[in-house]
């Protein structure tokens, strides 16, 4: 019995996540639950995950300013980083799936009413998978920022949105990407949801020489970190 | 030293385009013999329908084997064809609907078997994070009763919210977000 609740008390740690709450972000009042979570043991039904998506990425997918007749308007840019687990393992072979506005700041979705222009040549959706290292990567153009109806004058920061699943159904995760120096971060319900400092940086880009290629495109960085490292029975009673 | 993970973002109004291009609420063909239809709607805590949600499924097979390397249980049958995977996003009505397999008892901890479950995230604009619930069938009273996972919910109403009831043809498991009869969600 011992042993069974030692099992138990294995968990990952995503205590920087936001909370469900957070009432600045309006939407958030009527859709977080309020009743106690409960705690899910680790079994087979968590720790495995889908395959989805292998054989399902087409060649174009992972180039954003391709997927038309044209090229889309706006500053192109190369996004790329590693997808590791908790102990820094590239998680290999798995989808990476993206969307964002265009560099006016409109989805094509037919809900997105903000009046900037559509661009007949972007989409804004791609994926990919990670290759042996954990590296996925997407050509495409720097997203505009967009208002929406929060709250007064209020203004999403440029961000792509990430999917991912990794190795566990545990790990699954959708997050945003921003970029650095961007003034609107501060004022963005969204992005301080995330309470901790250093973590709201993690969701940050970096500028990167090296990605970035002569005479074409500025390259981005970002690293995504699945989970926690494990913790083990013992360092959860410390 | 161990990388710190990326936090969660919502998923946002706009991910139709990118995450639902293709369907992969079907995870048998329509004539399948043993396919079965869950579906459900989600409502908020105001009581209004939740139309631009997504809910993904995962599963093991009729077995009880999951689909994945960590389940190596090769005295299990693993059928190919069946990934066990499934998305749905929610229509104007707030509605999902998966087309899918009964999966069999799958292990639970400390050698315990678990009940036939199908676990489930739940998406959407307002959620910062995904939510994690778990859907039961209602036909395994005897197995439900001794699952681990249903017996460590207290609260015998929220421990119903989980079991998927009956509706004609179909099994239905709504989603309540918040409020009066709000579902069972998981954290890890």
């Amino acid at each position: 019995m011992a042993q069974r609740k030692g099992e138990e008390a294995v968990g990952y740690r995503r205590e920087d996540d936001p909370p469900y709450l957070y009432p600045d972000y309006v939407a958030t009042r009527l859709r977080a639950p309020k009743k106690p979570l409960i705690i899910l043991p680790r079994t087979l039904s968590d720790t495995t995950a889908p395959a989805y998506g292998r054989g399902a990425v087409g060649e174009l997918d992972d180039d954003l300013t391709r997927q038309h007749s044209g090229e889309p308007v706006g500053e192109r840019i190369v996004v790329t980083g590693r997808v590791l687990d908790g102990d820094g393992r590239p998680v290999r072979n798995s989808l990476v799936e993206i969307w964002q506005a265009n560099a006016a700041g409109r989805y094509t979705h037919h809900l997105d009413q903000h009046p900037a222009p559509l661009d007949p040549n972007f989409s804004g959706a791609g994926r990919c998978l990670t290759d042996g290292e954990g590296r996925y990567r997407f050509v495409t153009v720097k997203p505009g920022a967009y208002p929406w109806k929060n709250h007064d004058n209020a203004w999403r920061p440029a961000h792509i949105h990430f999917s991912l699943f990794g190795t566990a159904f545990r790990s699954r995760l959708i997050t945003q990407m921003y970029f650095p120096g961007d003034p609107l971060l501060e004022h963005d319900p969204i992005f301080r949801s995330v309470r901790d400092q250093k973590a709201r940086q993690r969701m940050i880009s970096s500028f990167d020489l090296q990605t970035t290629r002569p005479e074409w495109a500025l390259g981005y960085r970002f690293d995504i970190v699945l989970e926690g490292r494990e913790a083990t029975p013992m360092e959860n009673h410390t | 030293m161990s990388p710190e993970p990326t936090p969660s973002q919502t998923i946002g109004p706009f991910f139709h385009d990118a995450l639902l291009d293709r369907d992969y609420s079907e995870l048998v063909s329509l004539d399948h013999p043993e396919g079965i239809r869950i579906e459900g709607t989600i409502h908020d805590g105001a009581g209004e329908i939740v139309t631009d949600a997504m809910v993904e499924i995962w599963q093991a097979n009729r077995a009880g084997r999951y689909n994945h390397p960590a389940d190596d249980r090769s005295s299990l049958s693993l059928d190919e064809d069946f990934s066990g995977f499934g998305r749905s996003g929610t229509d104007a009505g707030g509605a999902f609907s998966f087309l899918t397999l009964k999966p069999g008892p799958v292990p639970g901890p400390g050698g315990e078997v678990q009940a036939p479950h199908v676990v489930v995230s739940v998406f959407a604009r307002g959620l910062l994070k995904r939510l994690v619930t778990r859907i039961y069938f209602p036909d395994e009273q005897e197995a439900n009763a001794a699952d681990p996972v249903l017996s460590s919910i207290e609260d015998q109403e929220l421990r119903r919210t989980l079991i998927a009831r009956n509706e004609g043809d179909a099994l239905r498991f709504d989603i309540h977000l918040q409020g009066e009869g709000q579902t069972a969600f998981f954290e890890f």
